[in-house]
């Protein structure tokens, strides 16, 4: 058996025919170049994890400086804004109902009365938790607040009913994103999720184009070798995959203005071993599928896992252990690590490695069954 | 004698259905033939098994003097193989097409050969444009020289000329026989019986089985077929009249034409005798021609099957 064996010119062959066709795709060409800039603005600056400026309604069954307090120091806060004031709770329940707001303070009758005597009244807040994470920053934030708001009213004689201050400080240091920037940790992740499904699926259709036009025929007619053409094929996409992480970076760099502390070289390397090994899922795909929309239902059958079991958006420690099992297998799981890591932590080579290791893992696993599953006949 | 092609107990199955069924096939070098079948037959299995792109189920025998079953490396680098559908690649411009055969197979020389190869297609003024451009007949004449670029021993053609206008399946045909001539061993599949009845020799197969083969004259005499022609203003409206009567196996048309086929002289002759004197029509014993014979043996083997 030579069947494994390498020649340069059929690869070349291939390769050429490959940039040629890629050339006069232009439609296709435009689609690898417009999708990652697209979806980085789009996500970019679409996703925000720290949602402010929420509709709030507040209901006020007890007007005075106490309640007039709290209402301003909720407006001030830019997590909430006031959209209405009602003296009716019934009314501030059927927004919350109908989604016009997202919150409803009440401040129930007799709050003032019942603060000075002491019998420390409620402030009740509902929350529309239909949409759990939505208003976990804004609810952590009120009773802080509320606090705060009212230490400028309780001087003199009721200076006591004040909050006390705790025997001890807690000091939070928000390490690598002090300010809780969505954008340090959504763009540089965009690029492991653009890189996914453009990678993938233009390697996903690389043989089912040449079984549905036929022309896959003749290819095995001809004495190429299963490795010329993968590596023929693959090979465009690779620098294709390059131009994009660049285009990304730059605009992370220029536009979102992420941090970039660590080693570009690093970098680099490591997004050249997760574009090889996503290459590898594609050509994958390209020898099961028997047309291209199979070769496409497939890749979002990868990619939907990518996005949501990665850590891309939900944190990854949050997910129960077999989630996370199937995270730990996707390459781009341990791409973001990376990539984040070196863009906001300043990781090097050392830190990097538990992550680059199950990449090379996952590429040797992929090629295999690719080559193996390349069949060299119609059968 | 030296045989491009000698195989023996070719089958194929897909399943349950047996697409090729035990077929021997032994082509001498230089010499063409037909492969003849209805649709479905497996002729194309068969070209296929032939250059390797299935594997056979079952069957030995070889091709340019390779084992057919593991050599189909060696096989593929000196066989032209073409596909019954166009399959070079539409988005690439003729001289591109014909780059890259030439670039897969290693050819030296690659750019004058490319030149010459076009100058001889006559299509050097369009080898920009792309080929899916490519009006029927020309995108057959340049898979064939695509085919032919590596300079193989074998031609594998499989329908070559389904599509292609009268003219353009002539000027094909004198090339084959150029090729032939040079010493190259064609094997074509068509449904043409003109073009049959240009091959050295012809293979008929029909669901999978082979059922006929040889030199045209020989197929159409041991097929011991006597056929009548009826001519004339009501021959149309008699075929359907004479199907089924005695000593008639089929009627079919040729041109305005009827021809009336059995094996049984008597009879055959009994059940046209009231129409002979009718003098609107002229009735005429004829040769059988290739395709009365190919009626013959698909609805034979039609009838086996069911």
């Amino acid at each position: 058996m030579n069947g494994y064996r390498f020649t340069l010119h059929r690869f070349f062959a291939v390769l050429m025919k490959e940039m040629i066709q890629m050339r006069r795709d232009r439609m296709t060409l435009g689609l690898l170049i417009g999708i990652p800039v697209m979806q980085l603005f789009i996500f970019g600056y679409a996703i925000n994890m720290v949602p402010r400026h929420l509709a709030t309604v507040v209901s006020v069954a007890d007007p005075g400086p106490f309640s007039d307090s709290i209402v301003a120091a909720l407006n001030n806060s830019s997590y909430f804004d006031i959209v209405k004031a009602t003296n009716s709770p019934a009314e501030a329940r059927r927004m919350l109902a109908r989604g016009d707001a997202s919150f409803a303070v009440e401040i129930p009758v007799n709050f003032s009365r019942d603060l000075i005597r002491g019998a420390k009244p409620n402030l009740l807040v509902e929350a529309d938790a239909t949409d759990p994470a939505a208003g976990s920053y804004a609810l952590a934030a009120i009773p802080n607040l509320a606090v705060t708001a009212m230490r400028d009213d309780l001087v003199g004689p009721l200076a006591p009913l004040a909050a006390k201050p705790a025997a001890f400080n807690v000091v939070v240091h928000n390490l690598y994103n002090p300010e809780n920037i969505t954008q340090y940790n959504i763009v540089p992740g965009l690029l492991g999720v653009i890189l996914t499904l453009t990678m993938v699926l233009a390697t996903a259709i690389a043989l089912t184009r040449e079984r549905e036009r036929g022309t896959y025929e003749n290819l095995l007619a001809m004495p190429t070798r299963p490795v010329e053409i993968m590596v023929g094929k693959i090979t465009p996409n690779i620098f294709v995959g390059a131009f994009q992480a660049m285009l990304i970076l730059l605009l992370a760099r220029f536009v979102f203005h992420v941090p970039f502390i660590g080693s570009l070289s690093l970098l680099a390397a490591t997004s050249a071993l997760f574009i090889t090994a996503l290459l590898g899922v594609g050509y994958t795909i390209s020898t099961v599928a028997r047309n291209q929309m199979q070769a496409m239902q497939m890749t979002f059958f990868f990619l939907l896992p990518s996005i949501m079991l990665s850590g891309f958006i939900f944190p990854f420690r949050g997910m129960p252990g077999w989630a996370q099992w199937i995270g730990e297998v996707l390459p781009i799981t341990h791409f973001l690590r990376i990539v984040r890591g070196i863009l906001l932590k300043g990781n090097g080579t050392f830190e990097v490695w538990p992550e680059v290791w199950p990449m090379i893992l996952f590429l040797f696993a992929a090629g295999t069954v690719a080559i193996t599953r390349f069949r060299r006949t119609l059968d | 004698m030296n045989y491009a092609i000698n195989v023996k107990g070719l089958t194929k199955r897909f399943g349950k259905k047996v697409a090729v069924n035990n077929v021997d096939i032994a082509v001498p070098e230089g010499e063409v033939w037909g492969f003849l079948g209805p649709n479905g037959s497996g002729k194309t299995t068969t070209i296929r098994m032939l250059c390797g792109l299935l594997k056979a189920d079952a069957g030995e025998g070889t091709c340019l003097g390779y084992d057919f079953r593991t050599q189909s490396e060696e096989i593929k680098r000196e066989t032209g193989y073409m596909t019954q559908k166009f399959s070079f690649w539409e988005d690439l411009s003729i001289r591109e097409n014909l780059e890259f055969v030439a670039r897969v197979y290693g050819l030296p020389k690659k750019r004058k050969l490319v030149d010459d190869t076009l100058e001889k297609l006559g299509l050097v003024s369009r080898q920009k444009q792309l080929a899916g451009e490519l009006s029927g007949g020309w995108k057959q004449r340049m898979a064939l020289a695509a085919c032919m670029l590596h300079s193989p021993r074998l031609l594998l053609l499989d329908e070559p000329t389904a599509g292609v206008d009268p003219k353009a399946r002539r000027d094909f045909w004198t090339e084959i026989h150029k090729l032939s001539g040079a010493g190259i061993t064609v094997l074509v599949s068509t449904h043409y019986m003109d073009e049959a009845e240009r091959c050295d020799q012809i293979v008929f197969i029909s669901y999978g089985d082979k059922v006929a083969q040889g030199p045209v004259m020989k197929i159409i005499e041991d097929s011991g077929l006597i056929t009548f022609t009826i001519e004339g203003e009501r021959a149309r409206a008699l075929a359907d009249e004479l199907r089924g009567k005695p000593g008639v196996e089929f009627v079919a048309f040729f041109g305005a034409m009827l021809h009336v086929s059995g094996y049984d002289r008597a009879l055959l002759e009994a059940t046209l005798a009231p129409y002979r004197g009718d003098p609107a029509l002229t009735i005429s014993e004829t040769h059988p021609s290739l395709e009365d014979v190919f009626i013959q043996l698909q609805d034979r083997a039609a009838r086996g099957a069911s």
